[in-house]
């Protein structure tokens, strides 16, 4: 591009605004990019979920609890091959200003019905045989900096007491959905300590055939719909949907915003190519006196509109993209796996295009017009 | 001192230029206004919940009502205390209430579940809560399966209003009243009969005791006395202060957003704003050549282009504010994810913090035009009026 | 045939409520190899001569025609072509755009054209030759003198080989010696070279160096050697 010489010439001359207005764009779509990625990440943790694997929860609400002897008769239903259960514990930590999920779980069913939890097979093994042995993901290692073999402390906020577990193991989940912030232990010990046999707070079936996954769930249902405690199977997909969609408006409201972030650089953008703009008429009746045609013109300067637009985007983007993984955010938990998707980076770069072309358009078309001869008498 | 209005009227030279850095100003303070107000109106609504005469005794340890349970021993323990103030009928202002949280699927997109608190009240709890008012209907009569539905649910979920019926825990439940109060979190629950609730879902506990105090002032003596009873392991929250502390964990995570978004909007604002005002300067270096030459020092070049740029930023600081007003009262909702229960509140925006609006625009000026006027007032006369 | 006809030529401008008349019937041809001066008092319309020539400007009636192409007739966009090819332009100040360097300045005009880098690179490089700034290509127009500012206006006039060049004022804001660099370098453009030059100036030495003069007064020539009958009213 032989013209690119002029184009880069003519955004050096302020170089403090050229620097400044790429730096807003970047900033813009940095802040866009993040926006965005809260709502790819809420709709990405509804896509997890094992399409053969179903979730029973009681029908009244998920608070309610299930009587264990439920798994039996879930697992003589046809197209089951595989029970698990798992109890909500609530449990705080130390101050109980940090937060993350624990729970109460049957060890060998569970970690069979997630091969996602990967663990060394030792650890396994320990955990599994040390009644009061925690599982722990992988991130909690990081935060509070416990060891294998270390005894952890719990106060229990729906079941009282203080529990004391054993670190036996620590997972790394396989996919973000699952969640490297969470502590498990024995269904077992839970049972004991709380004197009340026999409850599980959700069930975990697996099925043979994802495409039964409807009739095997209404078979579960209509198996209990008539006793006390009603169930409500669905799959595990269309149950973590159903937690993304607790945020509420959420979505909106990110998407609001990033819509005014987007207006506001565009204003920025705009307002720095029409002040170069005004200043160039001169220069610009020069170039058309030797020659350069109206379309040229035009060309040149949505061109430049384009370097800065683009730079722009591209910096601010990519610093996105490489951000998130690096620090390994996660949103406190309520966003696993947060990341940039590419289709945000399509998005953003499409913007950056209208961007180009919003904020350029007027001062090319002036440039284009600038009548010659009115030009030169000023410039005379 | 360079009279202002000779900033004003270099302001409305270039319409296009000032009007552009100002919205973009105005932008950022919108977005700071509208986010805030969400995070207040969260807040307001959860504190206006709770009073600073009751207070809410749940089991030790428990971190929500969620979590707790308390027998009917309890509740005659605390009936019987001193503490607790006695209502016009001689009776103590004590309710005790089952608390428990039901999927409902809302009006707008029934794939939509938000988990909703059904709370079981007796006869006193009407008056211990006492910003809860019958809006419609009566109240439910004891011994009939029917329930009192919160106003701000009415809209967003189906078979709520008076009248209608409503199926959960596997029955069917009469909508016999509509109730306010007064914006509180109580707006968006359900209430009933505790006796009508308790077979259905937990059996004979209860989830929460809540008194009146009979002197508000001696509420740290109350809590000691409660909490050492042997009789029972309970911890005693003031009323207030356990609502406003549910409501921590979201409205922190709101106004962190709040701060972290316009954060990196308001340096983008700030470099349109350096942008206009170092072009300014450059095509008025000859108006600055001959102010130095009348005898204005530096000093004061430097300040009258800073409050130049000041004013641009307070005129986008306006427009900022008014693009925020309209938020004001408008109803939406979100998990509380302390509770895990659905809480409906309204945008709150208020005075305090449109003054912040406009306080943060200028701020933002002074700092975007803080380079520029430097420059202007290094000029030399000579190099300005060539 | 004239390189440039200039024929019954009528140009009027319209500022504010009044209508100026600038020429009422011009008639005038300039050979190809002449060097000519243009005198007058402003207003005289000197400059707009050159413009439409230049095909800057389009006449109110009448025609221009330059080396047979009929200017006053083509398209916006078909002059911005044959600008490019056929005329070189020199103004009185601020020729050269400040963020380029020398050398990238006088290439402009060669950009527009299907050149190879290298072809252009030698183009620009001769023509800063002939203008005596060989050594001063990579330096920046506030790095030159006024003078030299000017021939490097030149050689850009001179790169693409125009069929004629047309200089408005071009000594007007320089010093004596520096506008004896410039009007000794445009004598031996046409002496050498052969090139068409017309030139626009108040500046009687300059006019020296020509070899015609022409005085335009109120848009009517006086004093026309080898000029073709009809024009004066």
């Amino acid at each position: 591009m032989k013209y690119m010489r002029l184009v880069l010439a003519n955004l050096g001359r302020h170089k403090v605004r050229t620097i400044l207005t790429i730096a807003s764009v970047a900033l813009a779509l940095f802040l866009f990019a993040s926006l965005r990625s809260v709502t790819t990440t809420l709709a990405a943790t509804a896509q997890f979920g094992g399409a053969r694997r179903l979730v029973t929860l009681n029908a009244t609400g998920l608070v309610f609890p299930l009587p264990i002897s439920y798994a039996n008769r879930i697992k003589g239903l046809p197209g089951v091959t595989a029970v698990s259960w798992a109890n909500w514990f609530g449990g705080r930590y130390g101050d109980g200003k940090t937060f993350f999920a624990n729970f109460a779980v049957d060890p060998e069913s569970y970690l069979a019905i997630y091969p996602e939890i990967v663990l060394p097979a030792d650890q396994k093994q320990a955990f599994i045989q040390d009644r009061t042995g925690a599982l722990i993901g992988k991130r909690l290692i990081g935060r509070y900096g416990w060891k294998l073999g270390q005894n952890v402390t719990l106060q229990g906020t729906i079941f009282p007491g203080d529990w004391t577990f054993t670190i036996r193991g620590v997972y790394t989940p396989t996919d973000p959905a699952i969640g490297d912030d969470v502590l498990i232990f024995h269904h077992d010990y839970f049972d004991e300590r709380i004197g009340r046999a026999g409850i599980a707070g959700w069930y975990i079936v697996e099925i043979d055939d994802a495409a039964k996954a409807a009739v095997i769930a209404k078979s579960i249902d209509d198996v209990f719909r008539n006793s006390s405690s009603p169930t409500k199977t669905g799959t595990e997909r269309e149950f973590q949907a159903s937690f993304a969609t607790m945020w509420g408006n959420v979505s909106f409201l990110m998407s609001t915003i990033g819509l005014a972030v987007v207006f506001a650089i565009l204003l920025v953008t705009a307002n720095a190519m029409m002040m170069s703009a005004r200043e160039r008429t001169g220069e610009i009746a020069v170039l058309k006196t030797v020659g350069f045609s109206d379309k040229l013109l035009f060309g040149l300067v949505m061109i430049e509109a384009g370097v800065m637009a683009l730079t722009g985007a591209a910096l601010g983007l990519g610093f996105a993209k490489i951000l998130y993984p690096s620090i390994n955010f996660n949103g406190a938990g309520f966003l696993p796996g947060f990341k940039v998707a590419t289709s945000t980076l399509v998005v953003g770069a499409l913007i950056a295009v209208g961007l180009m072309l919003a904020s350029g358009l007027v001062p090319a078309v002036r440039a284009a017009r600038l009548p010659i001869v009115q030009a030169l008498r000023k410039v005379e | 001192m360079i009279p202002i209005v000779y900033n004003v009227r270099s302001v409305a030279q270039r319409p296009l230029s000032t009007a552009l850095t100002a919205l973009g100003v105005g932008m950022v303070v919108a977005v700071f206004i509208g986010m805030l107000a969400l995070a207040n109106g969260f807040r307001a609504a959860l504190a206006r919940t709770g009073s600073e005469t009751n207070a809410i005794v749940l089991r030790k340890g428990a971190d929500s009502e969620l979590s707790s349970g308390l027998g009917r021993d309890v509740a005659s323990i605390i009936g019987s205390d001193p503490h607790v103030a006695t209502g016009g009928d001689g009776r103590p202002l004590v309710s005790p209430e089952v608390y428990v949280l039901i999927p409902l699927a809302k009006s707008f997109d029934t794939t939509q579940i938000a988990n909703v608190v059904v709370r079981g009240v007796s006869e006193q709890a009407w008056q211990v809560r006492h910003n809860v008012k019958i809006a419609a209907g009566q109240r439910p009569t004891s011994g009939r399966a029917e329930v009192c539905i919160g106003s701000r649910l009415t809209q967003r979920f189906p078979h709520t209003t008076v009248g209608q019926t409503l199926r959960f825990g596997g029955r069917d439940w009469n909508v016999v009243c509509n109730f306010t109060a007064a914006g509180s979190a109580f707006e968006s629950e359900i209430w009933g009969e505790n006796e009508q609730f308790m077979p259905v879902f937990r059996g004979e506990v209860f989830q929460s005791i809540t008194f009146r105090l009979k002197d508000p002032g001696a509420f740290d003596e109350a809590q000691r006395s409660l909490q050492a009873d042997k009789r029972m392991t309970v911890d005693v929250h003031r009323e207030s202060t356990f609502y406003a502390q549910q409501s921590q964990l979201l409205g922190n995570i709101l106004s962190f957003l709040a701060i972290v978004i316009t954060g990196i909007m308001a340096v983008g604002a700030v470099f349109g704003a350096i942008n206009t005002m170092y072009a300014a300067i450059a095509s008025r270096a000859p108006e600055i050549g001959v102010l130095l030459t009348l005898g204005f020092k530096p000093g004061s070049v430097l300040l009258s282009f800073l409050a130049e740029s000041a004013i641009i930023a307070a005129i986008g600081g306006v427009l900022g504010c008014l693009f925020a007003l309209p938020l004001n009262g408008i109803v939406t909702s979100t998990t509380n994810w302390s509770s895990f229960s659905e809480v409906a509140f309204s945008f709150r925006v208020t005075p305090a913090l449109l003054l912040a609006g406009l306080i943060f625009a200028v701020v933002m000026g002074v700092l975007g035009g803080l380079l520029p006027a430097v420059r202007a007032a290094r000029l030399q006369v000579v190099q300005a009026l060539r | 045939m004239a390189l440039v006809e200039i024929r019954d030529v009528y140009k009027s401008f319209q500022r504010e409520e009044q209508r100026i008349d600038v020429f009422t019937g011009l008639t005038l041809d300039i050979d190809a190899g002449s060097f000519t001066a243009l005198m007058g008092p402003s207003g005289s319309g000197k400059s707009t001569l050159l413009n439409l020539i230049a095909g800057l400007d389009k006449p109110t009636r009448g025609t221009v025609t330059v080396g047979g192409a009929a200017v006053s007739s083509m398209s916006a966009g078909q002059l911005a072509a044959w600008r490019a090819r056929n005329i070189g332009f020199v103004f009185q100040s601020f020729n050269l755009l400040p963020v380029l360097t020398a050398y990238q300045n006088v290439e402009l005009p060669l950009l527009l054209t299907n050149l190879s880098k290298k072809d252009r690179d030698e183009r620009v490089k001769i023509a800063l030759d002939v203008v005596g700034l060989g050594d001063r290509a990579s330096h920046y127009p506030r790095q030159l003198s006024g003078g030299q500012e000017q021939r490097t206006a030149i050689a850009r006039a001179i790169v693409a080989d125009p069929t004629v060049m047309l200089l408005d004022e071009p000594t007007g804001q320089l010093d004596g010696k520096s506008s004896q660099e410039v009007l000794t370098l445009l004598q031996r453009l046409n002496t050498e070279f052969n090139k068409t030059i017309v030139i626009v100036t108040h500046d009687a030495h300059a006019a020296e160096r020509a070899k015609t003069t022409l005085h335009l007064e109120k848009g009517d020539l006086i004093e026309k050697p080898r000029v073709m009958a009809g024009a004066v009213r």
